[in-house]
């Protein structure tokens, strides 16, 4: 009678808050080291690539190397600029890293966990609007670095502030059109909803490649990093909007980016590649609940995130950044319309499917999605690839104008002289 | 007065944002993997000096520990940025020897004229560059500081070259 098991039942109010707390703990504990460590990480990957060492003198392969960071920037000497806007000054840090530790709340990590208390899920809130919960927290992360832009009453900070609202707002659209279309597929907006429909359906990669494509570019921009980390183009604004910041202060600007950088790549996990389902075997996600499900799991869990924290530092250190009115024509010209059709076609596809008859965990159904997939990506690399999107120096509208402008040109020129231009 | 606008057609491949980048992705991961690393571990491991190194000066002596030099006032002469001190001084017996010598190594430009004009292979640059010191009045080398100096000599030039001398 596995139904009378206690593992496997609901726990009760007070164990329920208990392991709420044990389990906020143990992903406050884990995410802290793991931001240091990525730190570490982004300086030996980028010492790799560039054919360097890299840290290397603070205990065995440098593995130290963040405990003496964190003691230099404690003890470091914080100025404090005379014009400052006091509070904001202290709180915009602060602003910047909280809502990337929130927004882990929502993101489901492993299979359920059973004790002989009951069955507790991996993960610190089971919010039923999970997705739209992190949507509404990761855009305060603007909040941070616009306040310290604005708050230290410095040109380039403020100019650094200014574009980074501009460019996670713009991002910020792009980002939420693109996860409608998993929203769609999965029907709902719980994230443990969404993870389980990965589970059964496959990865929302496969389905709708182009959705995580763009989620990917949105989610780089939203972080502020290479190749959209204009806020801090050190070429054109010194530091940017932490310009005037020192000691601790300045270090959660840097602890919030890799905090915001862990999140971007667990969301994209857990919306794109089937969050802590294991893939190719039904195992994981069927049956009672046991502690190998729950561990195993989760290692999966971090291993997809790692790899994609990965990835993060491996574009950074491979593309350079890109200017200005690039990177809002990339948004508002091409992803914004991008991730809107793709809505259509998606919808319509999915409205015909379903009409067809067709059961959504089918191999049929499933099947039409991929092809479906493989057919726009086809289609959107072609596009890509040929016309230069991004540059808005060169578009086809600019050569029909060079056009007109030679046909010009070559009129006056076999004008007699003296003539009179007309 | 023509608007002459060069528009190059270039091919897909060379404009390609997204071709460009993969390919930078695959060169970046290729040097990850495979690191032609180059990084000499400095403190650990150093590298070796070549015999023609021209560093800071090193004064030779006798067997009976006194410097060679004669005071003969060559090298302060011939020295193009005046940085070489020499008081002569004269003994009983009419030998002269240095009073003073001192080299301020600050405003040595290490061409290695003192060296090479020297009739007693007295003062020699050396094989040797970690010089560092707290303040900038250590880095006036007087005798007895050039005559302790153990490390290498410089050959000036190397003796294995064909066009040696």
């Amino acid at each position: 009678m596995p139904a009378l098991d206690p593992m496997q039942l609901e726990p009760s109010t007070w164990v329920f808050i208990i392991f709420t707390v044990l389990k906020m703990l143990a992903i406050f504990t884990i995410y802290m080291v793991g931001v240091a460590y990525t730190t570490l990480a982004e300086r030996k990957i980028s010492a790799w690539i560039q054919d360097r060492h890299g840290p290397n003198r603070v205990g065995p392969w440098g593995l130290l190397q963040v405990i003496a960071d964190g003691v230099k920037n404690f003890t470091k000497e914080e100025t404090m600029p005379g014009d400052v806007n006091k509070a904001l000054f202290i709180v915009a840090p602060a602003l910047a890293f909280i809502p990337a530790l929130i927004a882990w709340a929502v993101i489901p990590f492993g299979a359920p966990l059973p004790t002989p208390w009951g069955r507790i899920d991996l993960v610190v809130a089971d919010l039923p609007i999970g997705f739209l919960f992190t949507l509404a927290i990761t855009s305060i992360g603007v909040y941070g670095i616009v306040l310290a832009g604005w708050a230290s009453n410095n040109k380039y900070a403020l100019l650094g502030g200014l574009r980074s609202s501009a460019q996670m707002v713009s991002y910020e659209i792009a980002m939420g059109m693109s996860t409608v279309c998993v929203l769609l597929v999965a029907g709902n907006v719980s994230l443990s909803e969404i993870v389980m429909q990965q589970a059964t359906m496959g990865w929302n990669a496969l389905l709708l490649s182009i959705a995580a494509f763009l989620f990917l570019v949105a989610a780089f921009a939203e972080t502020n990093r290479v190749p959209f980390d204009l806020p801090e183009a050190e070429s054109e604004l010194i530091a940017g909007y932490h310009s005037e910041y020192s000691a601790m202060k300045f270090s959660m600007f840097p602890i919030s980016e890799y905090a915001n950088m862990i999140t971007a790549s667990a969301m994209f996990v857990t919306l794109f590649l089937g969050g802590w389902d294991i893939p190719f075997t039904l195992w994981d996600n069927s049956g009672p609940a046991t502690v190998a499900k729950a561990a195993l799991t989760s290692l999966f869990f971090a291993a997809k995130v790692l790899f994609f924290v990965f990835f993060y530092i491996w574009v950074r250190w491979t593309l350079p950044r890109f200017r200005y009115d690039q990177l809002m024509s990339l948004g508002w010209k091409l992803m914004l319309p991008v991730a809107l059709a793709y809505i259509v076609i998606v919808a319509s596809a999915l409205l015909a499917l379903d009409a067809a008859g067709l059961a959504r965990t089918g191999w049929a159904f499933k099947g039409a999605l991929m092809a479906l997939n493989l057919v726009l990506v086809g289609v959107l690399f072609f596009i890509l690839d040929r016309g230069r999107l991004i540059s808005p120096a060169y578009s086809r509208l600019e050569r029909e104008r060079v056009a007109r402008l030679r046909s010009v040109a070559q009129r006056r020129a076999t004008l007699a002289p003296g003539e009179i231009r007309s | 007065m023509t608007i002459n606008v060069k528009v190059m057609e270039r091919p897909v491949g060379e404009v390609s944002y997204v071709r460009a980048t993969l390919k930078g992705l695959a060169l970046t991961l290729k040097h990850l993997v495979d690191p032609h690393r180059v990084t000499i571990q400095y403190p650990d491991e150093k590298w070796d000096l070549s015999p023609r190194w021209r560093g800071t000066h090193r004064m030779l002596t006798t067997e009976d520990g006194k410097a060679k030099c004669v005071a003969c006032g060559l090298c302060p002469t011939v020295c193009p940025a005046n940085c070489i001190k020499l008081v002569p001084g004269e003994d009983e017996e009419g030998n002269r020897y240095p009073l003073v010598f001192e080299i301020d190594e600050f405003r040595c430009i290490f061409c290695g004229y003192c060296q090479e004009v020297c009739p007693e292979e007295a003062i020699h640059l050396g094989r040797h560059y970690e010089n560092a010191e707290f303040n900038r009045a250590r880095f006036v080398y007087d005798l007895e500081r050039l005559t302790a100096q153990t490390h290498p000599v410089s050959e000036l030039w190397d003796p294995a070259h064909p066009r040696g001398e």
